[in-house]
């Protein structure tokens, strides 16, 4: 089968490329080896977060909260994104302090997003929160959405327009003569003059394949969801010195992450709960929310995600081809940025720029000469 | 709906169902004394609050979920009534506890 | 009996206290090995024999010859050295025989060198209009209720399905003076020509067949209607169920009932099969999913080993033999006795259970349910129960694209709410099957996590407490 673009990995951020390539003209066809959000992008927290961004990507973080406040027009569905704000809870005096330092940071960067809120201000907004807390620091319009009927959106979009999207189709071999890409899957074999590896915490072989191999490693964060409680949270809750993310879904069942890592049989896709940090994670949603000691946990899980060692990923021009990208590596907070990293890859592909700064996330990055 | 075989059973159990004092038998779960009772419903649906009420009887359906001394989401065939046990139909996801 | 908790480690875990755990807890006893036996209810006997031990001697006796097997299954481990401790739920069980349990209120993880699942099976789920009205529950409930605490209906009851549980009750029932209206027959008329193949065989084992016409003429002659050959149950109502409509004879019928128990087949409850990471496949002629074992119960994960309706409906005899061929395979794995001693100890437990087996194809091919019941039910017919999403849902989620069991939970919640797909896996199996085309091994079933039964927060804090961050 030939296209212009083939795209290696149908989660958000191969959808999501497909998506703005397809708006603009250029036909695309999506592999997958599952089923599309089989992994990172089904199964993740959901979190809509320009909070705490390591600073490289805070530009993009940015843009792509404003392509989240409007998804609608973007994908014909409003991917149940709610926005009632992330927060970092500081629990004492020091935390506050850490909080103020990452608040400064943030506004000599030139960004207003993210704001420090005293007592008041938190009880305010967090009602349900352990008393003694000193304030936090405050992300207003960010929030979450549902990770599968986004990815879902984006997909359905991407086939209106003509996008093809086929499932079962694991890459075996990639090669190259003179004009195009050869893909060779169980599906059968693919043509392209373009390639692009979206393939998550599978795409290290194929960066490997195309001569520049990429110190990834899969890792499977675990999340927990309890059974649902009516609404009596609204923003999403972290702490300035404690792994937690906590939100109430909009259907009334808790999620609870805080990137404890599961045990991981990455060749067989198996993951097997790490319960000793599962307690830790319970310990500390009681901490700031003891009332909730007897909210039953009726499921975990733990998705697939692609890990780099500077937990930045990889969003780039391939550095041995000049018809080869790369978006991967998203190190389990690649959701809230998947419509930009869309928009940059297509303006890369067809216009050969893009206005957002990539430079942190080159693949080049990783190689040893440097 | 239903009844006892035995008219006289020996150990009552004072419990209250939806605030009404109920002489339940020793030995009994939560649901049968419920059933006996009389009650149709015994929750409301998170989803559509429609009426629902024991199907299963052995801990698989999670149809039973009652608000068991205070405490919502307990599977009223799993627990059996003890002196003083307060019993009550679950409106939707339960109540917080304060 | 303890009131503590289990300790931190066995050489044998036995999870379930029905037949085949009994059996296998007795027969593993005695060669100096440390056991555990562990179940949720409150007392030993699984469903088949539930309330053995404290059952009053009228009601047993109402409930038929074979309910008193159970108690020679009981006293066996109560004269033994197994711990046996009730009132646990298992939450988790992983390939390293790790298990989490809560006993009482208090949550603990133990682990084993060898563990023998033995939970048994559970009503099929079948999904029809009305079938979540209050008032309409399993057969398998009102056993429970007549068994545990002598409990019957009120005001008369109609009885439908397919099975050998429906015709039980029916018959139990009857002695037991309540008024059945109706036993509304859902077993197609062609399934005798199909079961007839296997009749010389279940000859073999014609006590289970005369005991079921033994039943069948009781019931005709208390002047109890049978309805063969029944088809388009559904069940109407306001607040609860109201009435029974059926079609019989090429005619629509209603009759009034407050209380409806159906019955169509039991299937493995394979849960905790299933979160173990153990293989499962489909079984044709039983119509349900069974995990892979090999003629001892090792299952595909080593050291995990199933016994009894858990692994492949047999009934309860059956159970009782698998117990001990499972038990007397963990007690050789950990070195207690040889393979040779193992055979021989085995021997006559394979024989009884080769026999027990010849009803099995006979049954299995007269109970087949159609494929329209179990894979056709109307759009409006609400097929995940927790999370109330309908047939005519779970379809439009595969015409827009998703075309297995699990794609299908995760776009519409099916398989997400409180009983984790214990009620539906199976009918969105079928439904995705025959809207794609696919066969049921390829549709698969939903992927199945832990904790399996509800653990809170506190009870999840309270373990590892010296683990940090």
């Amino acid at each position: 089968m030939k296209t212009d673009t083939l795209i290696i990995g149908g989660g958000l951020m191969g959808c999501s490329t497909a998506l703005q390539l397809a708006k603009r003209g250029a036909r695309c066809v999506i592999l997958d080896k599952d089923s599309p959000g089989r992994h990172a992008s089904g199964v993740n927290a959901g979190g809509l977060r320009r909070l705490n961004r390591h600073p490289a990507e805070i530009p993009l973080s940015v843009a792509s909260a404003e392509m989240w406040h409007d998804i609608e027009s973007l994908v014909d569905n409003d991917c149940d994104t709610r926005f009632p704000g992330q927060i970092r809870v500081a629990e004492n005096r020091e935390d506050m302090q850490k909080l103020q330092e990452r608040a400064a940071l943030v506004r000599d960067l030139g960004y207003a997003h993210e704001e420090i809120i005293e007592r008041d201000a938190l009880y305010q907004l967090v009602p349900a929160l352990t008393p003694n807390c000193e304030g936090a620091l405050i992300c207003r319009d960010d929030g979450y959405g549902r990770p599968f009927h986004a990815l879902n959106a984006f997909r359905r979009k991407a086939c209106s327009l003509g996008v093809e999207c086929h499932s079962a189709a694991r890459v075996d071999q990639i090669d190259r003569d003179r004009k195009e890409w050869r893909v060779i899957t169980p599906k059968g074999e693919y043509r392209a003059p373009v390639l692009v590896n979206c393939a998550g915490a599978w795409a290290g072989p194929i960066a490997a394949t195309l001569g520049e191999p990429v110190p990834l490693k899969a890792g499977a964060p675990m999340l927990m969801i309890s059974e649902r409680l009516p609404r009596f949270i609204e923003p999403v809750i972290g702490a300035a010195s404690r792994k937690l993310s906590f939100k109430q879904m909009q259907n009334g069942t808790l999620l609870i992450g805080g990137a404890h890592m599961a045990e991981l049989d990455f060749k067989q896709q198996l993951t097997e709960m790490n319960w000793a940090k599962l307690a830790v994670s319970a310990r500390t949603v009681l901490a700031l929310f003891p009332q909730l000691k007897d909210v039953r946990i009726v499921r975990t899980w733990a998705g697939i995600e692609a890990f780099m060692p500077d937990h930045l990923p990889v969003i780039s021009r391939s550095s041995t081809s000049a018809h080869a990208y790369h978006a991967f590596g998203f190190s389990a907070h690649g959701f809230q940025m998947s419509p930009v990293v869309g928009k940059i890859l297509s303006q890369l592909i067809l216009d050969d720029q893009t206005e957002l700064p990539i430079a942190p996330f080159d693949i080049r990055r990783f190689r040893k000469d440097r | 709906m239903f009844k006892r075989l035995d008219s006289n059973p020996s150990k009552r159990v004072t419990i209250t169902i939806d605030g009404i004092p109920y002489e339940a038998v020793a030995g009994e779960t939560a649901a049968a004394a419920v059933l006996l009772s009389g009650i149709d419903c015994t929750r409301t649906t998170p989803v559509s609050a429609t009426p629902r009420a024991p199907f299963c009887l052995m801990g698989v359906c999670y149809e039973c979920l009652m608000v068991i001394d205070g405490q919502p989401n307990r599977r009223a065939c799993q627990e059996y009534v003890a002196e003083g046990m307060r019993i009550e139909a679950q409106r939707g996801p339960g109540a917080l506890p304060e | 009996m303890s009131t503590a908790g289990p300790k931190a480690h066995y050489s044998l875990v036995i999870i379930g206290a029905g037949p085949a755990g009994l059996a296998a807890a007795a027969a593993a006893a005695g060669h100096g090995l440390d056991i555990a036996l562990l179940d949720e209810q409150r007392a030993p006997g699984g469903q088949i024999y539930r309330a053995i031990e404290s059952i009053p001697s009228e009601r047993a006796r109402l409930l038929g010859s074979e309910y008193r097997r159970g108690e020679d299954l009981v006293g066996a481990i109560r004269n033994s050295d197994v711990e046996y401790f009730p009132d646990t739920q298992i939450w988790s069980l992983n390939r390293e025989r790790e298990i989490g349990l809560v006993h009482g209120r208090s949550a603990a993880m133990i682990s084993a060198d060898q563990v023998v699942l033995a939970g048994g099976a559970i009503e099929r789920p079948v999904p029809y209009a009305g079938w979540t009205l209050p008032g309409v529950m399993n057969a398998g409930a009102g056993q429970i209720l007549l068994k545990a605490q002598g409990i019957v209906p009120a005001n008369g009851v109609v009885l439908a399905g397919s099975g050998a549980l429906l015709l039980l009750l029916a018959w139990q029932y009857m002695r037991a003076g309540v008024q059945i209206k109706a036993l509304l027959d859902f077993t197609p008329m062609h399934n005798h020509l199909r079961a007839l193949p296997y009749l010389p065989r279940a000859l073999l084992a014609r006590h289970y067949l005369l005991k079921g016409l033994q039943y069948k003429l009781d019931l005709k002659r208390a002047g109890i209607t049978t309805l063969q050959n029944v088809s388009d149950l559904q069940a109407d109502g306001k607040q609860r169920v109201e009435s029974v409509s059926y079609r019989h004879r090429g005619q629509q019928h209603t009759i009034k009932t407050d209380l409806l128990l159906t019955h169509f087949g039991v299937i493995p409850h394979i849960q905790l099969s299933q979160a173990a990471g153990c293989r499962h496949y489909w079984d044709k002629s039983q119509q349900c999913w069974r995990p892979q074992v090999d003629e001892w119960g090792n299952s595909s994960v080593n050291g995990i080993l199933i016994a009894g309706d858990g692994v492949g409906i047999g009934g309860a005899r059956t159970a009782e033999h698998a117990g001990r061929l499972t038990a007397l395979e963990a007690v050789r794995a950990l070195g207690r006795v040889s393979q040779h001693e193992r055979d021989r100890l085995a021997r006559n437990d394979r024989k009884w259970m080769r026999e027990e087996q010849h009803i099995r194809p006979f049954l299995e091919a007269f109970f087949h349910l159609p494929g329209k019941l179990l894979a056709a039910p109307a759009d409006d017919t609400v097929v995940c129960r927790c999370e109330e999403v309908t047939a005519g849902a779970i379809r439009k989620a595969i015409s827009e694209g998703h075309g297995d069991s699990n794609q299908v939970k995760f776009l519409t919640r099916c398989g997400m709410g409180p009983c984790q797909g214990r009620q539906c896996a199976e009918s969105v199996t079928h439904i995705v099957a025959r809207a794609t085309g696919k066969s049921l091994p390829e549709v698969g079933l939903f992927r199945v996590r832990p904790p399996i039964t509800p653990l809170t927060l506190e009870q999840l804090g309270s373990l590892f407490p010296d683990e940090t961050e």
